[in-house]
């Protein structure tokens, strides 16, 4: 078919770009086991390395022997600090602005600390070699409470202590305890107090966030391959942000940055849980060093659950004021953070709390207030993101269960309650109280349009009879309405304030489009499962004309890359999309003039019309973009050079502000405490479309791990800070089995600050998802006089919810 | 997750696996479908220095139903759900057998793996008390049978001499109403509580009633006072709780990531009034 006889709409369609259901082009290698993941490289005379670890939560060290270790065949090699020290390397630097030990440096602080590298030929021999190292631990007081550590004579981190025994000063300034990490503030701290002092009606709670885990399908891992005759060390990886990760190793191990080269194959899901540099990494480059080969290390489940980055354990207390009438008028957070031995959360360096301010959440609150304290522990580092942005599912909690209980202790309907609170689409761009500048919103459609789809009056009406009926002894089941509204930060971010460790949070694209019309774009961003070279190739398609079919999206590898901050926080689409367009955007320019020129025109005379350009009021007379491509690379222009590449860095000017409405309906079985949901209705607004197919496979899969974290999915720990959920059988990650029929639906209000106006949607779900859950395991037992019980809902705590309500038969 | 060393052994008959056990006793062990036993070996809570692969072994799989089920030790839990003389001689496998593992892992696991191991999170051994099951086990000095009901000593304790193999079970085609109730987590888990029933109504009342529970002590537990409790009665509300209050008086949970043993108890209760229930419908 020639290009001219097609219509307008075929010639959309061909390109497959936004708006377009195009079938993810990654599948047919995920699908058929061809993906190449880290644990799939293998290189000649590769070696493997795996840990020593502590069994102990709190411990000094004694001694480590590791002779009989080095007599099992296959061992070449036991790394402990003291082999890291002379390089430097036996301590890292976090991404906190902490800094975390790489081998046990005369004590450990968690269970599954790192201990010792063991260096063998293959996989097997080095787990024979970890059982054969002798370490001699004199165990030490274990400290698994936050607030018990902020009260205890047990120093955690005596490199913490300045040489007068107080706390010295933190990365993030004064500290108040040997056991506190940093205090960090957003607010009004007095007008706040105030406002709720003299308020009408005054709600107050205290919630657990337990700590989870990202729990990826693929754990963390790496080849570390040093090449000492050019000097040049390869690092494939589990990387989230592989650029970032070259520079860290750059800077820690004083390797020039040109000599270092960072690979992300295929990642098989991160999370949050593949963002942070991990001990691995460093003793497989020196390894590499030591030995002169290639190293692997590949972490089993249970290392992976115990001490690669959990998420979440914040203890939130908040209070939150209003009028009679229902009218918020102030918001008093105050959380204590549990981070651990090392505080290796992943945030903006300037955030040691994330962007837990946003915990206004979707209202117009005028006066808050929000202090969070972080501590130290003895349990695992780490305080990733797991499938959100910064500490916003955190905050989306908090704020989505402060209103249930503000509607019970107003005897108010949840959903009315929000919705005359809720930020007026007129109000945005809106200036909350915390601090941000959300871009745009339109909340009372989208959750008008929520409780319609759900006949939400209807609901309450069932769930009314249900009650009359429980009391009534003819059910032993109850009904719950979970809601939320909740509205996300993503997209870090505008580089003015959000950097990791002094590197700007700008994301890139480059675009070289090919003499016969197709094109490669490489990014810093790297996919883990989200479809970028589906996505991008379709922003691609509509910006430059050129279908979505005929470009290759690469990433990950940073020889080739542009320099970008890597996947998470949701940032890829709110970025790098962004890098993309404006790439894309140059490309139209130069072509633009190319047009004219072959069409005998003026520049101004000629504009783009999907897949060429067109000379204004003759569309008779134009040149595809295939056309300009060709004549780009061989035919001399005056005055324009030859070639057809463009560069975008993209430093966005604000966050976006994704939101969505969800309501969600569960049976819960009272004698058992096991939970149903009958319905699960999800309406996401994330600005512009790019794939609804995607967006909707990235709802349905956040909203499972929404599912699993609201409904079981914790590492727990005992007294002793033994982890209690190390392996799939206690660690709750949902099948199809357990996962409901999800609806979804949308509307769109664009970003209009994004180039294409899109917000990013990978984490909506999430975010949303577990306050929905939780709400609605709550409200079904409102009647009962529940005001609030910590997640996560197991059928055990379920039923002892239950339980403690009286609603058992106890004859 | 990586196994100590071991010897894997494949025979080809039971003479080659007794010779095996005989010759390296308590160091060796057989395995069925390994699905309980490669995972405690590779988080080395098992130590398995000479493993013998039942999987070559002839003669041990297969169901025969007459007066008597007989059913071989290597049969899949797939192979019993998808018999459906079976599940017409004996429903309350498929229905029980349907609550263990997930598909995959039924394809792999095994009956007599499921019962030899003595693990009392396992939903078989529960089953065949209930079913008033006999196993037949082989050893050097041939073959002898054993009761379900005097199997299982403690956990990962069995009647099994070590040197000897469970090569079939058989019980007596049952009669009258039958369910398998079972809580668990998610698909996969090991139960909260689970009981099997069996029950026979006569005139109306109730002719007998079989009971065992799983993973409510550290054996299955066959429970016989609970089924006596129903025995005679019109399985009214007060017989039900009369059984219910002599299975809490046979069981003995321990607290786990589960939940704690006044939750277990409740369970338990509820799971086997439901049961009972279920059975009596189909009695």
């Amino acid at each position: 078919m020639k290009d001219d006889v097609d219509s307008r709409e075929d010639r959309i369609a061909n390109l497959k770009g936004m708006g377009c259901s195009r079938k993810r082009v990654e599948d047919a290698r995920f699908t058929q086991g061809k993906g190449n993941y880290v644990d799939d490289i293998k290189l000649d005379g590769m070696l493997f390395g795996d840990f020593v670890r502590s069994p102990y939560a709190h411990a000094t060290i004694k001694s480590i022997d590791s002779s009989a270790a080095m007599e099992v065949p296959g061992v070449l090699a036991v790394l402990t600090a003291a082999d890291l020290e002379p390089l430097g390397l036996h301590w890292m630097p976090t991404l906190a602005g902490d800094k975390q030990m790489v081998l046990a440096d005369g004590k450990v602080l968690f269970q599954g600390q790192e201990v010792a590298f063991v260096v063998a030929r293959d996989r097997y021999a080095a787990a024979d070699g970890i059982e054969a190292v002798e370490v001699e631990y004199e165990e030490l007081p274990v400290l698994v409470d936050p607030f018990a550590s902020m009260t205890s004579d047990v120093v955690l981190r005596p490199d913490t202590v300045a040489d007068d025994g107080s706390p010295a000063n933190g990365a993030h300034g004064p500290r108040k305890h040997h056991n506190h990490i940093f205090t960090w503030e957003a607010g009004d701290k007095e007008p706040t107090e105030q406002v709720i002092a003299n308020a009408e009606v005054v709600a107050e709670e205290f919630m657990y966030y337990h700590r989870t885990h990202p729990c990826p399908l693929e754990t963390c891992g790496c080849v570390a391959s040093m090449d000492k005759v050019n000097g040049k060390l390869t690092l494939w990886g589990t990387f989230q942000a592989p650029h970032a990760i070259r520079t860290v190793v750059s800077l820690i191990s004083g390797i020039e940055e040109h000599n270092i080269r960072v690979i992300s194959p295929d990642i098989g899901g991160g999370f949050g849980n593949k963002v942070g540099a991990y001990p691995g990494y460093v003793c497989s480059v020196v390894a590499s060093i030591v030995t002169g080969k290639p190293v692997k290390w590949i972490e089993d489940r249970m290392d992976n659950l115990m001490t690669t980055a959990f998420a979440r354990d914040y203890w939130m207390k908040g209070r939150i004021s209003a009028t009679k009438e229902g009218k918020i008028t102030g918001l008093h957070c105050h959380v204590t953070a549990d981070h651990g031995g090392f505080d290796a959360c992943a945030d903006p360096t300037k955030f040691p709390a994330g962007f837990m301010n946003i915990c206004t959440g979707s209202y117009d609150i005028p006066t808050a207030y929000l202090e969070v304290d972080g501590v130290y522990t003895n349990k695992a580092p780490g305080g990733v993101s797991y499938r959100c942005s910064f500490r916003v599912t955190e905050a989306v909690y908090f704020i989505e269960r402060m209103i249930e209980v503000l509607a019970i202790e107003l005897d108010m309907d949840a959903a009315e309650l929000r919705r005359i609170n809720f930020i007026r689409k007129e109000q945005f761009p809106y200036k909350a109280a915390l601090g941000w500048e959300y871009d745009s919103g339109d909340y009372h459609t989208a959750w008008d349009k929520a409780m319609q789809a759900v006949d939400y009056d209807g609901l309450r009406a069932e769930q009314a009879q249900r009650i009359a009926d429980f009391k009534a002894g003819k059910t032993r089941k109850l009904m719950g309405i979970g809601l939320t509204h909740f509205t996300e930060i993503v997209g870090a971010g505008p580089v003015k304030n959000c950097d990791i460790l002094g590197l700007g949070m700008f994301d890139s694209c480059e675009i070289r489009i090919h003499p016969t019309g197709s094109a490669i774009a490489r990014l810093g961003t790297i996919s883990q499962g989200q479809g970028h070279a589906t996505t991008f190739a379709q922003i691609l398609a509509s910006e430059i004309g050129l279908p979505a079919d005929s470009i290759t999206i690469e990433e990950g590898d940073t020889d080739t890359a542009p320099y970008g901050l890597g996947t998470y926080g949701s940032r890829s689409t709110p970025v790098a999309g962004a890098a993309t367009a404006m790439a894309g955007r140059k490309i139209r320019a130069k072509a633009q003039m190319i047009a004219a020129y072959l069409l005998e025109v003026h520049d101004d005379d000629v504009e783009f019309d999907v897949d060429r350009f067109v000379v204004k009021g003759a569309p008779e007379r134009f040149k595809t973009m295939k056309e300009i491509a060709f004549a780009a690379y061989n035919q001399a222009i005056p005055g324009i050079e030859p070639g057809l590449e463009a560069v975008s860095y993209y430093d966005p000017p604000n966050m976006t502000y994704p939101f969505g409405a969800y309501v969600c309906v569960m049976d819960i079985d009272v004698d058992t405490g096991v939970p149903d949901i009958r319905r699960f209705y999800a309406l996401d607004d994330c600005g512009t479309r790019i794939n609804p197919m995607i967006i909707e496979g990235q709802v349905h899969g956040g909203l499972t791990e929404a599912l699993a974290v609201a409904l079981g999915q914790e590492i727990a720990y005992d007294d002793m800070g033994n982890v209690k959920t190390g392996t799939l059988m206690d660690f709750f990650l949902p099948t199809a089995w357990e996962v409901p029929n999800y609806e979804t639906d949308h509307t769109v209000t664009p970003s209009p600050h994004h180039p294409i106006g899109a917000k990013g949607v990978g984490e909506s779900p999430h975010v949303g998802g577990v306050p929905c859950f939780s709400n609605a395991v709550h409200d079904a037992f409102r009647a009962f006089g529940l005001r609030q019980t910590h997640m996560p809902h197991d059928h055990w705590r379920i039923w002892k919810t239950a339980n403690e309500l009286g609603l058992h038969d106890q004859g | 997750m990586i196994p100590a060393a071991f010897q894997y052994y494949r025979p080809k008959d039971m003479a080659g696996v007794l010779a095996i056990l005989a010759e390296h006793g308590d160091d060796a062990r057989v395995m069925a479908g390994g699905h309980s036993l490669i995972p405690m070996m590779k988080l080395r809570m098992a130590e398995v220095p000479h493993l013998i692969d039942l999987q070559e072994v002839g003669g041990l799989s297969g169901i025969s139903i007459d007066d008597r089920i007989t059913i071989g030790a290597m049969t899949t839990q797939a192979e019993l759900i998808d018999n459906d003389a079976l599940a017409q001689a004996a429903p309350i496998l498929r229905e029980a057998a349907l609550q263990i593992a997930d598909p995959q892992i039924r394809y792999m696991g095994t009956v007599g793996g499921n019962l030899a191991n003595g693990d009392p999170g396992n939903d078989m051994p529960g089953l065949m008390q209930c079913l008033n099951a006999t196993f037949t086990v082989v050893g050097p000095d041939g073959e002898r049978s054993l009761a379900a009901r005097d199997f299982y000593e403690a956990a990962y304790m069995t009647g099994r001499e070590d040197n000897e193999v469970l090569t079939a079970i058989s019980f007596a085609r049952p009669q009258g109403g039958h369910a398998y109730e079972k809580q668990k987590r998610k698909i996969g888990d090991y139960a909260t509580a689970a009981a099997a029933v069996q029950i026979t109504k006569s005139d109306g009342s109730c002719a007998g009633a079989s009971i065992a529970m799983t993973n409510l002590s550290d054996t299955p537990v066959f429970s016989e006072a609970a089924g006596a409790a129903l025995a005679g009665t019109s399985v009214d509300t007060s017989a039900v709780k009369a059984a219910v209050a002599a299975m809490l008086a046979d069981i003995d949970p321990v607290e786990d990531n589960r939940g704690p043993i006044a939750f277990k108890r409740h369970v338990a209760g509820v799971i086997l009034a439901r049961a009972i229930e279920r059975a009596w419908s189909r009695a």
